[in-house]
């Protein structure tokens, strides 16, 4: 520990867009530009944008540490990656790296379907960088973890796509360099499958290997990493121990869930309360970018009462799925706390203390009534998302077509 | 020990031709990938590397009857075609390879480190494969009309190389504008088969540099063709004095061909930091 092994200063990248549709230019437009521009007598007509993809990054990372990654889609994640796998050059900065460093931006690169399983393995791991001979050390461990020793001299086209993505990670698995960079690859595959994949990537960095590992999976960051970095618009915003940095990622401002009710006219009831707007909280009253399995969460709900006194305030909120069953009804009815006077507040709060949703995207419902009276009701007001987090401090939960809902619960054998 | 490696702007090209030696086991299994895929799903397989270039040699040998072009006294017309057919076959195939050899594969360049300039290598390593099955077909041949090459043959290997090198020149070239303008991948063919025709492998290059009709200009500019010289110098390997070298012409497309490799490098090592970019 301490030893940096990744050392980063300025880093940047930058991609001109030409603001077409293909990626490639043509000569046609190539030639059509020059002679306008020569026909114009000035410079060329259209300027090509610029873009940041990562900005003045500097950061280091110790030998044996397991990084996440985490931030947004288009933050520079990806980008940061490919640059320290050296797929693409930087525009400025440097960066040191002390050792081998081996890449998996994605499961069976130049995997060839018309080859079999035997020979994609010694195909990919030579992509991958391993030797030949590495490779024929490690092949049975490979063919045991993929489970296809009966489909070996298959060829791949063949395989269900489960046995190739095992194959295909299990080559990638058995790679023996200092330094292991993963992108998303485990957002493929069944539960089980991911399950097997973590415990690999687990047992991997025990043996002191250090690992960069993006992932829009919460729970599998907190679990796999000890520590975290935090990306934005390019742009290094927190790196620290990962509760704290998956806890501002999901705070920050420019993720978080707020949603405008105060424009919506599809709404019924007397309107003597009328619901403005929706945020989710942490259990600290900050805002968050979603709820997560088995953390303390908030529904917030902002409220004004145009027509004076509010007595009675009943308030229900319905959460759906996304195949708009309804999975839970929260109600100040059902838990005996109808406010008797809620005149000259400005917000209900609905607190869980541990979000018992698994993750996922669900939409919710408003009904409140004022002295037994409908005053508010918003058929489908919102959604919001729930990421997957440490329910049990085992970095598991069930798989997503199992439920909704997770509940504490324990089992013994007597 | 550790090795360090240093990631800034333009930092790479330093170890290049260590690191691309370091990948010669990446290089020689994507060769082996695309003998192994190529007659997937074949009816008759392999026989393909040996109708190919029969065909070629074929279309190739009747447009020499027909014209005329002069053949050597004891020299069957058909091993002085085959004598050409087979070099330019083993450079249109490394030379397409090597053109297509990125886009062909943009998926392992935009996730995978790996010295770019593996891949159209790989492909010529493929190209020599074939190579092998049409020289035997070339001795199979020689053997059936009793026509043994004399101690010249021993110079094949220099022409082989040349051969290579004038496709690997061209094909690298081709292979860094393919990725920045796909338009190269429609000149390509062209240039194949319109090669094809200005290459002496219907006729011999004495039919145009002995030829009082044809004007020095344009001996000159025949001369500039890289393949030129691989012919010429096929043929006298296998036909010793029967078939001199033409020396001002052979010159000409060597010095050609080897000033279109250090340009063909160089285009390709200074655009290769950009191909994952574009492609």
């Amino acid at each position: 520990m301490g030893t940096p092994i990744i050392t980063a200063e300025g880093l940047g990248k930058r991609f001109v867009l030409h603001g077409q549709r293909e990626r490639y230019t043509a000569l046609r437009d190539v030639i059509g530009r020059k002679a306008r521009s020569l026909l114009k007598g000035g410079g060329p007509d259209t300027v090509p944008q610029a873009f940041w993809a990562l900005k003045d990054l500097s950061f280091t990372i110790n030998e044996g540490d397991r990084v996440g990654i985490v931030g947004r889609n288009g933050a520079g994640k990806s980008t940061l990656l490919k640059v320290l796998s050296r797929i693409i050059d930087p525009t400025e900065g440097r960066v040191e790296i002390k050792g081998r460093l081996a890449s998996l931006l994605e499961v069976g690169t130049g995997f060839h379907p018309e080859l079999s399983g035997r020979e994609n393995i010694y195909l990919n791991g030579s992509i991958l960088g391993m030797s030949r001979a590495e490779i024929t050390a490690r092949f049975d461990e490979i063919v045991a973890f993929a489970e296809v020793e009966k489909f070996l001299d298959t060829p791949v086209k063949r395989y269900s796509s489960g046995m190739y993505v095992r194959l295909a990670f299990a080559v990638a698995a058995h790679l023996e360099p200092e330094i292991l960079v993963v992108d998303e690859v485990l957002a493929v595959g069944d539960a089980e499958f991911q399950r097997k994949c973590i415990g690999k990537m687990k047992e991997v960095s025990s043996g002191g290997r250090t690992v960069l590992f993006v992932s829009h999976n919460m729970a599998a960051v907190q679990n796999l990493c000890n520590s975290a970095m935090y990306l934005r618009h390019g742009q290094l915003v927190m790196q620290g121990d990962t509760p704290s940095v998956v806890a501002e990622y999901l705070r920050s401002a420019e993720t978080s869930t707020r949603i405008d009710l105060a424009a919506r006219d599809d709404r019924q009831g007397s309107g003597a309360i009328r619901f403005t707007g929706f945020s989710l909280c942490d259990g600290a009253g900050n805002d968050l970018a979603a709820a997560m399995t088995g953390s303390p969460v908030v529904f917030r709900f902002s409220f004004t009462a145009p027509t004076g006194p509010l007595r009675n305030l009943h308030l229900a909120m319905g959460i759906d799925d996304i195949y708009g069953q309804r999975i839970l009804h929260l109600s100040n009815e059902t838990t005996g706390q109808v406010f008797a006077d809620a005149t000259g507040a400005t917000h209900i709060d609905i607190r869980l203390p541990r979000c018992p949703l698994l993750p996922g995207t669900y939409g919710f419902t408003l009904f409140s009534t004022v002295n037994g009276e409908i005053a508010d009701y918003l058929f489908n007001a919102g959604t919001f998302h729930v990421e997957s987090g440490d329910f049990f401090g085992t970095g598991r939960l069930p798989a997503g077509d199992q439920g909704s809902f997770i509940a504490e619960h324990s089992f013994s054998i007597a | 020990m550790r090795t360090t490696i240093i990631i800034a702007p333009g930092a790479r090209t330093k170890h290049y031709w260590s690191d691309l030696w370091r990948y010669r086991g990446l290089l020689g299994f994507l060769a082996w990938r695309d003998v192994m895929v190529r007659y997937k799903q074949t009816a008759i397989g392999v026989l393909w590397a040996v109708v190919r270039p029969l065909i070629t040699l074929a279309a190739m040998w009747f447009i020499g009857w027909l014209f005329g072009s002069t053949v050597p006294e004891g020299v069957p017309r058909v091993l002085l075609v085959a004598a050409a057919t087979m070099p330019w076959q083993l450079f249109a195939s490394a030379f397409d390879g090597a053109a297509n050899s990125m886009i062909g594969n943009s998926n392992l360049v935009t996730k995978v480190y790996f010295p770019r300039m593996v891949l159209p290598l790989s492909t010529v390593l493929v190209s020599l494969i074939d190579m092998a099955v049409a020289l035997v077909i070339l001795f199979v041949l020689m053997l059936l009309h009793a026509h043994l090459p004399g101690p010249e043959v021993l110079l094949l290997p220099v022409f082989l190389a040349l051969a290579v090198l004038a496709a690997l020149g061209t094909g690298l070239y081709m292979a860094a504008l393919n990725v920045k303008y796909r338009d190269f991948r429609y000149i390509v063919p062209v240039i194949v088969q319109f090669g094809l025709y200005i290459t002496p492998v219907a006729f011999s290059s004495s039919d145009v540099f002995a030829n009082p009709r044809v004007p020095e200009a344009v001996k000159f500019i025949f001369a500039c063709n890289p393949m030129v010289a691989v012919i010429d110098g096929f043929r006298f390997c296998l036909f010793g004095g029967d078939m001199p070298i033409h020396w001002p012409g052979f010159l000409t497309s060597l010095g050609v061909s080897l000033l279109l490799l250090v340009l063909g490098v160089r285009y390709f090592r200074r655009t290769e930091k950009g191909f994952a970019d574009i492609i």
